[in-house]
């Protein structure tokens, strides 16, 4: 029995008597599960990066390209934050102004791993049959191949620079979104509200655009904030390689890469960047279990 | 309880308090509640959800689900004082002296562990017998409980039994160390009607042999009034009568147990709607004919839910369909409704045949034939606003402007005597009632001429199901409705129905008219079904 229900008062003339949840108290809740320290940080880091991409200027007043060749391999201290390179370009410039590049990649691959894989999964989740069939093998297939490798051949196949690599990455994950779409599909499927909707003269298209994208699109979206922060690491990486921005752009993954050569004396020129990296990708985790409705996460 | 040559009560509770604590929140769950149970009494603990009789029963033996605290009153287990108990110490009580039968027999079993060994678990826990011994002992309490072939039983799970046979189970481990006092939570509230009284018959026999006290948790009045000598009834917390079952049941002197009478469909038989005049000699509105369906089941075999069944309703009547679970009355249903195609035979509505009818012809049909489901929790989508929800049909069907149906929609609100506020809340927000209303409102948008009501009041409250039940009496006289009505609750079908069909293995056992199939049935079944209500001792 459901003792946790406050006794109201008597009923209203016609009206059943029954407790009603107030909505003020779920956002109560939420206000207090916004507050926690972890996810605090994790959205200011966010913020920050995203801030980084719009308006650097605000950040540096250093120039990302041209160094002063005089400065250069100079390590972290008071007027280069995050010391400079070898050829005195400042390091806090080249991250700031990198990001614009590395984050429109992360969005652009999450965005075409989001659209095509939901479609696939709600297609597929929907349809049932042979149409399920074939797409999830489909699916398989690319499962069955690393993420990395397959972001690899796709490239070689498109050729080089940002928007290439980030459609190679969007398209690696495209199987994972859809697998998951998928599932909550079938699990929204089987609820009576969904027959219900047929047997009120609902046509199939409505169905699903009313009933079962709303109701299964929550996952996805936890998904999609996950896979932004694989997605940063993926372009990161596939910079790294060298599929990425041409030379003097800066681009997090490359500025880790070209800093490999100066390993052995300036050690800040691989560190700095890609601690920045494992911070973005912590906080997009970390906000991802937030949507996911976690609340058992204190921090 | 102060004279010393009675014995003293098996059960003693004093101004028992208990708030629940949740989201910076706390809930007043009882509030000050004194009962006693003396030895060998049994007392039915009676009132709708919410009311604070589980939290009660739970309290007592310091079973309180996280969040829940005992916040002042004074409990006595058989003359011992066992208030503020650590967990260890009460383990010894529990079983022992006071056992519990809990609700849900789907889940109150450990599904990995063989059902002897769950009875022989709560012997040896009480160091009542050893390894050796518990085993044959176990099989003994299945035995008394009624299990048919209690050794083979006691080594399968769980899952290998039926909803009545597991509840055996749970009454043989309360029953095993031969408790003073049995707490009964709603024991039977998930089981068919004849199985309810059978296994409730075995524990009136089995607690009466063992002249042990019983405090009956439960939401009919039918069932105290068949079980108890005593009756108490609570509300919002508070006990609000207690006395002799015969006196509350007779002469209430609270108003609210006064309204649950009325409101107990198995307690009184009062018609809700004048029979419908059969005067106007119409073709009937739907037709079948020896339907049969069949479902493939696992390893070639075949299921027939439903197996040769005809029937036909007049327009402006209620056809019931009763049976228990698994008796294909559902299916039924649906086939009516056309959400399944028969295997077999054929079914007319308004002369229209509808096994030919494909793609946009059934959907066509759909705005003439609307379903009301069982649980109003599930047939809502949860993301829509009550008013969204409404207006699906109507949208569906693109009847009128945005305006028109916007105040189409505030009608049907009103029809369904839900406030006009509601039309913003979402489903989440609205309690059971009031969402099998919205589902109502739903299904009369488009003006239906039969409305399928499958098992439409059996998830709620009493007082609830009564004030549905009205409406839907209202509405079939307003709007011309035909129903057809499923439901396993043969009282509550007495009530609305004009023409009552018994369903049992597929088969339609007995048709006839209400007043025919409840005073004089003809078959054995139906009277086994008559006889299983609740509450007709007392009547």
């Amino acid at each position: 029995m459901t003792e946790l229900i406050t006794p109201v008062a008597p009923a209203p003339p016609g009206g059943p008597a029954e407790p009603v949840p107030a909505a003020e108290r779920r956002d109560r809740g939420l206000v207090r599960r916004l507050l926690r320290p972890g996810l605090v940080v994790a959205i200011a880091v966010v913020s920050v990066a995203l801030l980084w991409a719009f308006v650097p200027g605000w950040f540096t007043g250093h120039d990302p390209i041209t160094g002063v060749p005089a400065q250069n391999l100079r390590p972290p201290g008071a007027d280069h934050w995050f010391g400079t390179d070898h050829l005195g370009r400042d390091l806090f410039a080249r991250v700031v102004h990198g990001s614009a590049l590395s984050l429109q990649a992360a969005l652009i691959a999450v965005l075409i791993g989001l659209l095509a894989g939901s479609t696939i999964g709600l297609l597929s989740g929907f349809a049932g049959g042979a149409v399920d069939d074939v797409l999830m093998r489909v699916v398989d297939v690319l499962l069955a191949i690393p993420g990395l490798l397959l972001s690899l051949a796709v490239v070689t196949v498109l050729g080089f620079g940002t928007v290439n690599v980030a459609v190679a990455v969007g398209v690696a994950s495209v199987a994972t979104f859809a697998r998951v779409m998928r599932g909550e599909v079938l699990r929204v499927r089987q609820a009576t509200y969904i027959e219900a909707a047929f047997a009120s003269g609902v046509r199939w298209t409505g169905v699903l655009r009313r009933h079962v994208l709303p109701n299964s699109a929550g996952p996805v979206v936890v998904l999609a904030a996950l896979e932004f922060g694989q997605a940063i690491l993926a372009v990161s990486a596939l910079s790294f390689l060298g599929f990425g921005a041409a030379p003097p752009a800066p681009e997090w993954g490359s500025l880790i890469s070209e800093g490999r050569n100066h390993l052995a004396t300036s050690w800040w020129l691989t560190t700095l960047p890609g601690l920045v990296v494992i911070a973005v990708v912590l906080a997009t985790s970390r906000i991802s279990r937030a949507l996911g409705g976690d609340g058992s996460t204190t921090w | 309880m102060v004279s010393l040559d009675a014995s003293p009560p098996v059960l003693d509770v004093r101004d028992l308090r208990v708030s629940y604590r949740g989201r910076g929140r706390v809930v007043e769950a009882v509030r000050g509640v004194s009962l006693r149970v003396d030895p060998g009494e049994v007392v039915a603990l009676v009132g709708e959800s919410g009311s604070g009789k589980s939290t009660t029963a739970h309290a007592v033996l310091g079973l309180l689900p996280p969040g829940g605290t005992v916040d002042g009153g004074r409990v006595h287990i058989a003359g011992q004082d066992v208030t503020g108990w650590p967990d260890r110490r009460l383990r010894a009580v529990r079983g022992l002296r006071a056992g519990l039968v809990p609700q849900d027999p789907t889940v109150s079993l450990n599904p990995v562990r063989r059902v002897g060994h769950q009875v022989a678990e709560a012997l040896r826990a009480h160091g009542l017998a050893d390894r050796r011994t518990a085993a044959a002992r176990s099989v003994e309490l299945l035995d008394e409980v009624g299990l048919p072939d209690p050794a083979t039983r006691a080594r399968q799970y769980p899952h290998e039994l039926s909803g009545g046979m597991r509840q055996r189970v749970l009454i043989a481990i309360a029953l095993a160390c031969r408790p003073d006092l049995v707490i009964a939570d709603e024991p039977t509230s998930g089981l068919d009607v004849t199985v309810q009284k059978h296994v409730l018959d075995q524990f009136d026999r089995l607690t009466g042999e063992r002249g042990a006290a019983v405090l009956f948790v439960t939401h009919d009045l039918g069932v105290a009034a068949d079980r108890a000598r005593r009756i108490v009834v609570m509300r919002h917390g508070v006990i609000v009568e207690d006395g002799p079952a015969a006196q509350v049941l007779g002469t209430p002197r609270h108003d609210y147990t006064r309204r649950l009478i009325a409101a107990a469909p198995s307690l009184t038989s009062a018609r809700l709607r004048p029979r419908a005049a059969h005067a106007t000699p119409s073709p009937p509105l739907v037709v079948a004919r020896d339907l049969v369906k069949e479902f493939r089941l696992p390893a070639g075999r075949r299921l027939r839910a439903v197996d040769g069944v005809s029937f036909e309703i007049a327009r402006g009547t209620t056809f019931a369909l009763v049976g228990e679970s698994g008796s294909g009355k559902s299916t039924t249903a649906r086939l009516v409704a056309r959400l399944t195609t028969p295997g077999a035979g054929t079914l007319e509505f308004d002369g229209q045949d509808l096994g030919r009818l494909r793609g946009p012809a059934v959907r066509r049909l759909r705005a003439r034939l609307q379903l009301v489901y069982q649980n109003p929790y599930g047939s809502l989508d949860p993301r829509l606003a009550v008013e969204d929800v409404v207006a699906e049909p109507l949208t569906a069907f693109g009847a009128g402007s945005r305006a028109e149906r916007r105040a189409r929609v505030a009608e049907l609100l009103d029809l369904v005597a839900l406030p006009a506020g509601t039309a913003r809340r979402r489903p989440p927000e609205l309690s059971g009632g009031q969402r099998q209303r919205v589902a109502i409102a739903r299904a009369v948008a488009l003006r239906p001429d039969l409305l399928i009501l499958d098992e439409p009041v059996s998830a709620l409250d009493v007082s609830v199901q009564a004030q549905i039940l009205q409406l839907l009496a209202g509405l079939q006289s307003d709007l011309g409705l035909t129903y057809l009505f499923i439901s396993h609750d043969l009282a509550v079908v007495r009530q609305v129905s004009d023409i009552v069909g018994v369903m049992r293995h597929g088969r339609l056992v007995e048709t006839g008219t209400a007043d025919q199939v409840f005073t004089a049935p003809r078959h054995e079944y139906t009277a086994e079904l008559l006889d299983a209500i609740p509450g007709r001792t007392h009547r």
